[in-house]
Order: C-alpha cells, then sequence, then structure tokens
C-alpha cells in the first residue's frame, strides 16, 4: 500500500561515519554482490564491455574536498536509501509496489508489481532509487531484508551486506527507533544529523560528521621510529648515516 | 529532467484531446454547432484519438506496460493513479455524448448528459496530469502553484485552434472557437510567463552543504565522482539544457504557441472565403502543435532535480 504507515514498530536503518570512512568502495561492491542474488536479483549492468559501462547499484560512494586552505578535508560519502519516515517516494507510487513496512520501517519495491514508471525517482531528493533497464522495475536499498532476519546465518552475519563489508567499522546497523540501542546512542554521542532536512522526509538513516582536527601545531615528541638514534661512532654507523642523509635529500 | 519523448507526446496530445472534447461538449451542450454526424464522428473522433495515443504514450514509458492496470490501485495518494482512473472514466461520457451525436440518442437526454459530465471530467484529468508533476518537491520548477494551472488552459486553448480548424474544415462559422481560442491563448501566455518568470526568480534553497549535511566544515564540492559512466540518476534526472538555449527555445515556444494562433485566430474574425478560413486554421494547428511540443520539452529540460547536487555541487 502506497499510504504510508502511522507509526512504524522499529525504525531500522544505518549510521555512517564520515570520520572513518576512507572510500574504499567495499560497501557498494558487496551490496552489489549481495544483492545481484538477492531480494533485488538480477540487479543488471549494461555495456558492461563497451565505452559506456552502467548499471544499477544501490549504494554509491562519493569524495567531496570541504572547506578552503589549510582546513580544507576530504570527506568519503556512501549515500543509499535513507529509510525515510514520511518519503514521497511511497506515496507518489500509482501501484502501492513502492510500501514501507509497518513493523521494522524499511521502504521496499515489490519487483511483482512495480510497473517501471519511475515516478518514484523523481520524487527521491537523495538519488537513491536506480532504474533497473532489462527487469523493467526500479530497485533500492532493502537493508538486506534477506539478511538481517536469516536465521540460518550465524547472528554476526545478521547485519546488512555493506555493514559486514566496511573495513573500518564506519557502517553502523541498528534500530533508530530505540533512544537506548547501540545507534541511537552513537548518534547522541556524535551528533548526528539528517541529510537535507529542509525536504522534510525525515530520514532515518543519520550521518556522524568527521571529528575535529588535532591541532597540528603542537606536534607531539617524534614516535621512536622517527627519532634519531646516535650512533656509536663506528665506520659503518658513519657510513648508515651519510646513506641516509644522501638518500633523504 | 530528461525530456522523454513519450511524456511529451503524452501530456501534448492528450491535453489537446481533452480541451477539443471539452469544447465540443460545450458546443454540443449549448447548441453552438448543428447535429452533424459527420462533425460529430471527425470532431470526437480526433478528440478521442489524440487523448487514446497520449495515453499509450504514456505507457510506453513504463518499463512493465503489461502491468499498466495496476496504476489504477492508489488513488489515495498518488496523483498519476488519479490521473489514470480519471481518463478511464472520462471515456464514459465521452462515449455516450459522441454515439449519441453520430447515431442518434438511444436513451433521451444521452447527448446533453454525456456532454455536461464530460467537461468536469476531462477537466480533472488534465489538473491531475499536471498535479503528478507539481506534488514533486524534489524539483524546484515543477513545485509551483502555476503547473497544474497551465496545463488546463494549454489543453483548453489546443483544443480550442483545433476546433477552429474543424469548423472551418466543415464549412461552419469558425468565429466563435476562434474567439474562445484567442481568449485561451492569451491567458495562456499570461500564465506561462508567470510561470518563467517564477521560476527564474524562486530562491534555490537547497545546497551541497545541505545535502551531505558538511556545511559547518566549508563550502561542500564533489572531488571524486562515485562512478565513471553516468547511472541511471544521472540519465534520468541530470539532463541540463543551457540557459542562452532555454531563452531561444522560450522565445520560439511563445512565437509558436502563442504569437501566431493569436494572430491566426483575430485573421478568422474577417469574413474571408472559406479556402482562406481553412488555410489560415491549418497553419494555427500546426503552428500551435509545435509550440506546445517546445514548450512541453522545455518543462522538462529546464526542470533540476535536487538529486543532482550530490553529483554537481552548488545549489538547487
Ligand atoms: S531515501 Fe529516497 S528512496 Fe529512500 S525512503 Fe527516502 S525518499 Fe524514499
Ligand atoms: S517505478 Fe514502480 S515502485 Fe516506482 S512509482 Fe512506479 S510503480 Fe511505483
Amino acid at each position: 500500500m502506497t499510504s504510508l504507515p502511522e507509526t512504524t514498530s522499529k525504525k531500522l536503518g544505518l549510521v555512517i561515519d564520515l570520520d572513518t570512512c576512507v572510500g574504499c568502495q567495499a560497501c557498494a561492491t558487496s551490496c552489489k554482490e549481495w544483492n545481484a542474488g538477492g531480494y533485488s536479483a538480477p540487479l543488471t549492468d549494461q555495456d558492461t564491455r563497451g565505452s559506456d559501462p552502467h548499471g544499477t547499484w544501490l549504494n554509491r560512494v562519493h569524495s567531496y574536498e570541504v572547506g578552503d586552505g589549510p582546513d580544507s578535508r576530504t570527506v568519503h560519502f556512501p549515500r543509499s536509501c535513507l529509510h525515510c519516515e514520511t518519503p514521497a517516494c511511497v506515496t507518489v507510487c500509482p501501484t502501492g509496489a513502492s510500501y514501507k513496512r509497518a513493523s521494522d520501517g524499511i521502504v521496499l519495491v515489490n519487483p511483482d508489481t512495480c510497473i517501471g514508471c519511475k515516478l518514484c525517482s523523481w520524487a527521491c531528493p537523495y538519488g537513491a532509487r536506480e532504474y533497473d533497464t532489462d527487469d523493467g522495475v526500479m530497485k533500492k536499498c532493502t537493508l538486506c531484508v534477506d539478511r538481517i532476519y536469516n536465521e540460518s546465518f550465524a547472528p554476526e552475519d545478521r547485519v546488512p551486506a555493506c555493514v559486514r563489508a566496511c573495513p573500518t567499522g564506519a557502517r553502523h546497523f541498528g534500530d533508530l527507533g530505540d533512544p537506548g540501542s547501540a545507534v541511537s546512542l552513537l548518534v547522541k554521542e556524535r551528533e548526528g544529523f539528517d541529510l537535507l532536512p529542509g525536504m522534510g522526509f525525515k530520514p532515518v538513516n543519520k550521518y556522524l560528521p568527521p571529528r575535529d582536527r588535532r591541532d597540528l601545531t603542537t606536534a607531539s615528541a617524534p614516535r621512536a621510529a622517527e627519532r634519531t638514534v646516535a650512533g656509536s661512532g663506528s665506520l659503518a654507523d658513519r657510513f648508515f648515516a651519510w646513506a641516509d642523509k644522501t638518500l633523504a635529500r | 529532467m530528461h525530456p522523454a519523448y513519450s511524456v511529451i507526446v503524452f501530456t501534448t496530445a492528450s491535453g489537446a484531446g481533452y480541451g477539443l472534447l471539452i469544447w465540443l461538449a460545450v458546443a454540443a451542450a449549448l447548441n453552438l454547432v448543428p447535429r452533424d454526424p459527420a462533425l460529430g464522428f471527425v470532431g470526437l473522433g480526433v478528440a478521442l484519438a489524440l487523448i487514446t495515443i497520449g495515453l499509450l504514450a504514456s505507457t510506453l514509458h513504463l518499463g512493465r506496460p503489461e502491468r499498466a492496470w495496476r496504476a489504477l490501485s492508489q488513488w489515495k495518494s498518488s496523483w498519476l493513479s488519479r490521473e489514470g482512473i480519471a481518463a478511464i472514466v472520462t471515456y464514459l461520457p465521452a462515449g455516450a455524448l459522441g454515439l449519441g451525436w453520430v447515431f442518434g440518442e438511444f436513451v433521451p437526454g444521452q447527448i446533453a448528459t454525456g456532454a455536461w459530465l464530460s467537461v468536469p471530467c476531462a477537466l480533472i484529468t488534465v489538473w491531475c496530469t499536471g498535479m503528478i508533476y507539481a506534488s514533486l518537491p524534489t524539483i524546484r520548477a515543477w513545485d509551483q502553484p502555476l503547473v497544474a494551472p497551465v496545463y488546463v488552459v494549454l489543453a483548453l486553448a489546443t483544443g480550442g485552434v483545433l476546433l477552429s480548424l474543424l469548423l472551418a474544415a466543415f464549412g461552419y462559422d469558425p468565429r466563435w472557437a476562434a474567439i474562445l481560442s484567442v481568449v485561451t491563448l492569451a491567458l495562456g501566455w499570461f500564465l506561462k510567463a508567470r510561470y518563467w518568470l517564477a521560476i527564474d526568480t524562486a530562491p534555490k534553497t537547497h545546497t551541497a552543504e545541505a545535502a551531505t549535511g558538511l556545511g559547518r566544515f566549508g563550502t561542500v564540492r564533489p572531488l571524486d565522482p562515485p562512478h565513471t559512466q553516468p547511472n541511471f540518476v544521472m540519465r534520468e534526472m541530470g539532463y541540463q539544457v543551457a540557459r542562452r538555449h532555454a531563452e531561444k527555445l522560450r522565445r520560439l515556444s511563445v512565437l509558436l504557441l502563442f504569437v501566431l494562433p493569436i494572430g491566426a485566430g483575430l485573421l478568422l474574425l474577417l469574413d474571408l472565403p472559406s479556402p482562406f478560413q481553412i488555410a489560415i486554421a491549418s497553419l494555427a494547428a500546426l503552428s500551435a502543435a509545435a509550440g506546445v511540443l517546445t514548450e512541453r520539452w522545455l518543462f522538462f529540460a529546464e526542470a533540476e532535480h535536487v538529486a543532482m547536487l550530490y553529483y554537481r555541487g552548488g545549489v538547487a
């Protein structure tokens, strides 16, 4: 049903740490890998060996340059469906294929009833929906609905593929509707924020800001490996000191 | 937004068809035209053909056209669903009107009832078409109060131009149709000019800084794109027409859709011999068709989508 549930029992979602994300694309590729065989299968690509290879992916990792001069920084920025609380992508859908689950808040597309009109992708401010040309239906992040409840998986694997794949632990999964959950506490502690709050879609997924820079002007003593070792004055030592100096030029 | 030809044909052809249907229904109900079966057959035939071609073109835009019937289910929340239902419902009074006009009434009052019901049904359908676009907060150029009114007025105006041609071709007096097309065209011109002013001056409130939430650290500029080739979002939402190019096309659509057909409508008010009237009305119809196609192409090409902030940065 295209009408939104009044409330959802849970608000399952992701918390993405922009401080630790290194932009390695592991989440994006593991998402593609899992979903090309899971709920969203097939997740097709076009012209894969030609000059214009492109395809349907449910997670994209941008890199931005933020700020100017010595204060500028590079921020890697994964972007996928935020499982919004009041998303227009659901209400514009003419078929009821797009829906938000009352049980856990996950926003899904029913691949058996979607007509591929693409209107939902127009209604999403986050560019999170990608149409699958070959399959003729809309695709989007399912929060790995086919992993998180899968009892045949070990408990640590019952998380979205992107969360499992992230090598820096920048992605966290949990119930953001429960103020005591680990993800809610993390958002509180790190002052997590919403994307485009002005759109009024109330995204469930939160982003954690990069931490403040260390103050480089009061750098602590150099670490052991960098300290120059006072040599014994032997010929070998003098040779190595000379070689070190020359090579360092 | 990518200007898909199926959607441009859908909105312009069905708009003109509903406009012609509305004017023919008014004419039949008020006895402004003789109950000439040939006029009814050709007139309502053209109207319903345009509507049907438009609706079929819109299903070409679908990934799964065979499931199109499913789009009728979500009228509670979806303007697209409402549009589909209104379009189908409109066939009933339009059919009653057309059959009564061409073959004679099967039941007394069939023509009048069909005519008076066709008018609101057709108006509602075109309004729903406009609201599909006007209800999207993600596209500043569409999230405007004038979008749906412009759809309705342009449907009436292009339908009026077709009616003038129809009456001239059948040798009936086209003057009342010429007057109403001049009036609706002028209104359409006024509203479209206001619309363009509105989208040129409406503040751009969404920024790359808000899209990423990183504004507290300074301006946000895309550095590495997430993929090498454009994806669906960029192909569908990233279409951009150069400002200068758009200006030219706006002027062209004003000339073709408003200036020339209004001039032609005024000429039709003179008592010219029939062949001249037919020639003038035909040129007006061709000009308006080219003009409304240009106008609709621009409606898409000039619309920027908020999601492109993630790819381009800046404001939207
Ligand atoms: S991020 Fe987009 S697709 Fe996901 S729920 Fe929000 S509006 Fe819908
Ligand atoms: S593309 Fe599918 S899910 Fe999206 S609005 Fe159309 S029918 Fe609904």
